[in-house]
């Protein structure tokens, strides 16, 4: 029970910060239903640019998330600009699966050659040092990651409910033809849209170094998680991506516990499968509109 | 009666789209579905053809009870229905849009796509619509009222028993209208039953009885057309405040 | 028969014919091996091309069945002794319909949903399946991978019965697509990907008709990683289930025209020797990544709609002014 709980702890620091990864993956599908596949590739330049300034600068990784958040949100919109806003027509949607991917692909070969492919981890000082909390073993740095992940998340629900910007977004998110007609820019917000929504897999990056060891192609890990979180919670669902990854991190962390470490990602596909088999769309998924 | 509806219930979120609505479809009529706007007509069309679930409620059709209504298995049986914004499949031909619509057993999946003799079917069908001058054509090329022509039509090829129209004169001029009414009275005589969703209530007037009026999700009258327009509870319903 | 698909016959047939003849005439065995490779490839993006792009469903999880194929191949050889030499090749339409069979209650759930949640699940389902072939050691022996006997082909044209079993595989994704597009089965997959929802109201059985283009499409796809991992002789996780394999096949569908039957074949064509050249001058460095995502990005931005079907408008376009230029001339003739 001791193993079970403490298994439980674990999960949910880790589930933390994939919410915040999660979150910026399904706030972009939301607004232009665009999948990002490269979310996961964001995350580890994230985690390298993190690892250079710690490495070569001396700064702390989570200090680094206050510059390393902005860089990546001006990534985010020249992607968005070039890559993403070219696609048009029906397929749309597809394509942007397929481009991103491509993107994904791009980076993972420029880290590669510029840091080669040996798994690199951000180590600050405090790095293994852990709490004691009515016997349970809590990672400092993993409830750093989790509390920062928890106060960007709440950002960004503020953003999204209390300003005008966000008030734009959620019309366009529930019926882009009428919030046009008010008056919101859909390619700004779609672009800044983007933007944010990178910038949170890059905050999420800089602390994921921290917690695991990486190298170029660890973004294909990510982003099969990511994937499967944003799918669970329901497309578009903020709250939906919280929760499927919260539920992420504990199950497999109470599988590799109970089970075997090696079943961990497998037990969480079948229940993705279990529920999608009853909701085909997510915990927090709309139905489809079809007329 | 081909099809009742016995109180029907759906809410969505914190609206009561439809409650309570029960009627039913006497077989070999033309049954008209009206109401002002937000009277939840739709929803209890979406919810008869399988489109939306129930929350509550029981469907009968043909004498068997519909458990959970579904397109696929509805249209087999006999049920089938046109949308509002006339769907075609645009990149097939029209005679493919409506050799599509033939109900087969699983076993002819394997047969040769068009038959000479579903072409001439088809062309037939196509005839009596006036469009048999455009078989070959891609469906996505017609204009907005053929394209309603096509929709009626590529129903009509299961043989079904009954057809639920969804406003089949909206945004069509009005020569279209006749000829549409013109078939719909035509099919009428041959045995096919009708429900019909119509905002155009001269057309419904002249062409329906019954005439169902929803209003707030539930019946608030059911008879004949002369009935039904004299009532005092309707005509408050589409003018009162 | 039409006249169309007397054309169509022949067509293949001279294919078929130039494909036999290949590794007869050429006798370099790099050449060949390349024209394995483009033949693989070919098969696998025809196949998928029956599934995702007759109905609409982008499926990118593909690879995991080609995996399988491979994998259960590999473990059949291991504890059923299934001979040597030809007679593996002649076990592989078992594998590839047993492979789909497994596959049907998958695709069943992922059916269900609306094509984005399916493309991503079919993405997870890679990797998932990537995942067990590290994790169930005792059948796979995870990350050392496994081992298949040495064919006994001699050594002078040791390719060439691995060349002949993807030809046979090419031929038989095309005749398959061939097939379902003129039968009933292809309309109803067209409806669907048309129009998905009013095909369900006329009564068109959707989900029994994915489900058997899916099948059709998985059997095929097993198929080639079954000749593929007996090529190889050694297969391990990251090989069986690359996701570059899939996104490749995908890319070469895409260049040569979604739902035509011969667009991937000839994105294939394109695509594999130009990639085997990235990988000679590039592979040794990590640019090759680098490079394969340009062409990626190229490819899908500015011809998102392929080879053929670009080729297909603009020769229409070319014959509508033919016509309006013969109108205006016969016209001023007249006024002449």
């Amino acid at each position: 029970m001791h193993d079970v709980i403490q298994a439980v702890i674990l999960g949910v620091l880790i589930g933390g910060v994939y919410a915040l990864m999660a979150s910026g993956l399904t706030l972009v599908f939301g607004i232009m239903k665009v999948i990002n596949v490269a979310q996961g590739a964001l995350v580890i330049l994230a985690a390298y640019l993190s690892y250079a300034l710690f490495t070569h600068l001396h700064i702390d990784p989570f200090l680094s998330i206050l510059v390393v958040t902005p860089a990546m949100f001006l990534l985010g919109v020249l992607v968005q600009v070039v890559f993403v806003r070219t696609l048009r027509g029906p397929d749309a949607s597809e394509l942007s699966l397929l481009v991103t991917w491509a993107l994904a692909l791009g980076i993972e070969g420029v880290l590669s050659v510029i840091f080669k492919t040996t798994f690199r981890a951000t180590n600050p000082s405090y790095g293994d040092r852990s709490w004691d909390v009515l016997g349970y073993h809590v990672g400092e740095v993993r409830v750093f990651a989790f509390l920062a992940s928890a106060v960007l998340l709440l950002l960004l629900s503020v953003l999204l409910t209390r300003t005008r910007f966000g008030r734009s977004v959620r019309a366009t998110v529930q019926n882009p033809t009428a919030a046009a007609l008010l008056g919101v820019d859909e390619r700004r917000v779609s672009t800044i849209g983007f933007g944010i929504g990178v910038s949170m897999a890059a905050a999420a990056g800089a602390v994921y170094g921290v917690l695991y060891p990486f190298n170029p192609g660890s973004h294909y890990d990510l982003i099969s998680r990511l994937l499967s979180i944003v799918v669970l919670g329901g497309l578009g669902s903020l709250g939906g991506a919280v929760v499927a990854a919260l539920l992420m991190g504990v199950t497999e962390a109470v599988v590799a516990v109970e089970i075997s470490p090696t079943w961990a990602a497998f037990s969480f596909f079948v229940v993705l499968l279990a529920v999608l088999l009853v909701r085909p769309q997510g915990i927090f998924g709309l139905r489809e509109r079809i007329l | 009666m081909l099809l009742e509806v016995e109180k029907l219930a759906k809410r969505f979120g914190g609206v009561t789209a439809v409650d309570a609505c029960s009627f039913g479809v006497p077989e070999g009529s033309m049954t008209a579905l009206v109401g002002p706007n937000g009277s939840g007509k739709t929803t209890a069309f979406n919810l008869i053809t399988g489109y939306a679930r129930p929350d509550s409620g029981a469907i009968r059709f043909a004498g068997a009870s519909v458990r959970r209504p579904d397109p696929v298995r509805l249209a087999r049986r006999g049920l089938t229905r046109t949308f509002q914004q006339a769907r075609v499949f645009a990149g097939l031909t029209l005679v493919q849009n409506l050799v599509a619509a033939l109900q087969q057993p699983w076993w002819a999946a394997a047969r040769h796509a068009v038959r000479p003799h579903e072409h001439a079917r088809a062309l037939e069908l196509l005839d009596e619509f006036g469009l048999a001058g455009l078989a070959e054509e891609r469906a996505g090329n017609l204009s907005y009222g053929q394209k309603k022509l096509l929709e009626f039509a590529t129903v009509l090829m299961g043989e079904p028993r009954l057809v639920l129209l969804d406003e089949p004169t909206a945004g069509v001029n009005p020569i279209l209208v006749e000829q549409i009414e013109e078939r719909i009275r035509d099919l009428n005589s041959r045995g096919l039953t009708f429900l019909v969703v119509e905002h155009n209530m001269n057309l419904v007037m002249r062409l329906c009885d019954p005439v169902v009026v929803l209003d707030h999700g539930t019946k608030l009258a059911e008879g004949r057309p002369d009935d039904v327009r004299n009532d005092p509870r309707v005509l408050d319903a589409y003018l009162g405040g | 028969m039409s006249r169309a698909s007397a054309a169509g016959l022949v067509r293949g047939g001279a294919f078929a014919a130039a494909g036999v003849a290949f590794p007869f005439v050429v006798h370099a065995a790099w050449i060949v091996n390349i024209g394995i490779l483009t033949l693989m490839y070919a098969a696998l993006a025809t196949a998928w091309n029956l599934f995702s792009g007759y109905t609409g469903y982008i499926s990118l999880g593909q690879i995991a069945f080609f995996g399988l194929g491979a994998y259960t191949l590999a473990v059949t050889f291991e504890h059923v002794g299934i001979g040597s030499g030809y007679n593996p090749l002649f076990a592989l339409p078992l594998v590839g319909a047993g492979v789909g069979l497994a596959s049907l209650p998958v695709a069943w759930i992922a059916l269900r949903t609306r094509h984005m949640t399916f493309a991503i699940v079919t993405l997870t389902l890679l990797f998932v399946v990537q995942q067990l072939a590290f994790n169930l050691h005792s059948l796979t022996h995870g990350s050392s991978g496994m081992m298949l006997p040495t064919p006994t082909f001699g050594i002078a044209n040791y390719d060439r019965p691995f060349y002949l079993a993807m030809l046979a595989l090419l031929l038989l994704a095309l005749g398959l697509c061939w097939i379902v597009l003129r039968s009933k089965l292809g309309l109803m997959l067209l409806a669907i990907r048309e129009d998905e929802e009013k095909a369900r109201g006329l009564g068109v059985r959707v989900t029994g008709a994915k489900l058997v283009a899916w099948w059709l499409s998985i059997a095929v796809t097993a198929m080639v990683g079954g000749v593929w991992a007996y090529y190889l002789t050694f297969i391990y996780p990251e090989s069986a289930v690359d996701p570059l394999v899939m996104i490749g096949a995908v890319l070469m569908t895409f260049l040569g025209g979604r739902g035509t039957l011969w667009g991937p074949t000839i994105g294939a064509l394109v695509l594999v020797p130009a990639q085997q050249y990235l990988l000679t001058r590039l592979g040794a460095s990590e640019l090759y990544l680098v490079g394969y995502s340009a062409v990626f990005m190229v490819v899908l931005l500015v011809l998102p709609r392929g080879i053929l079907p670009s080729l297909r408008d603009a020769i229409e376009r070319a014959r509508e002014r033919q016509r309006t230029r013969g109108k205006r001339i016969s016209r001023s003739q007249a006024a002449a």
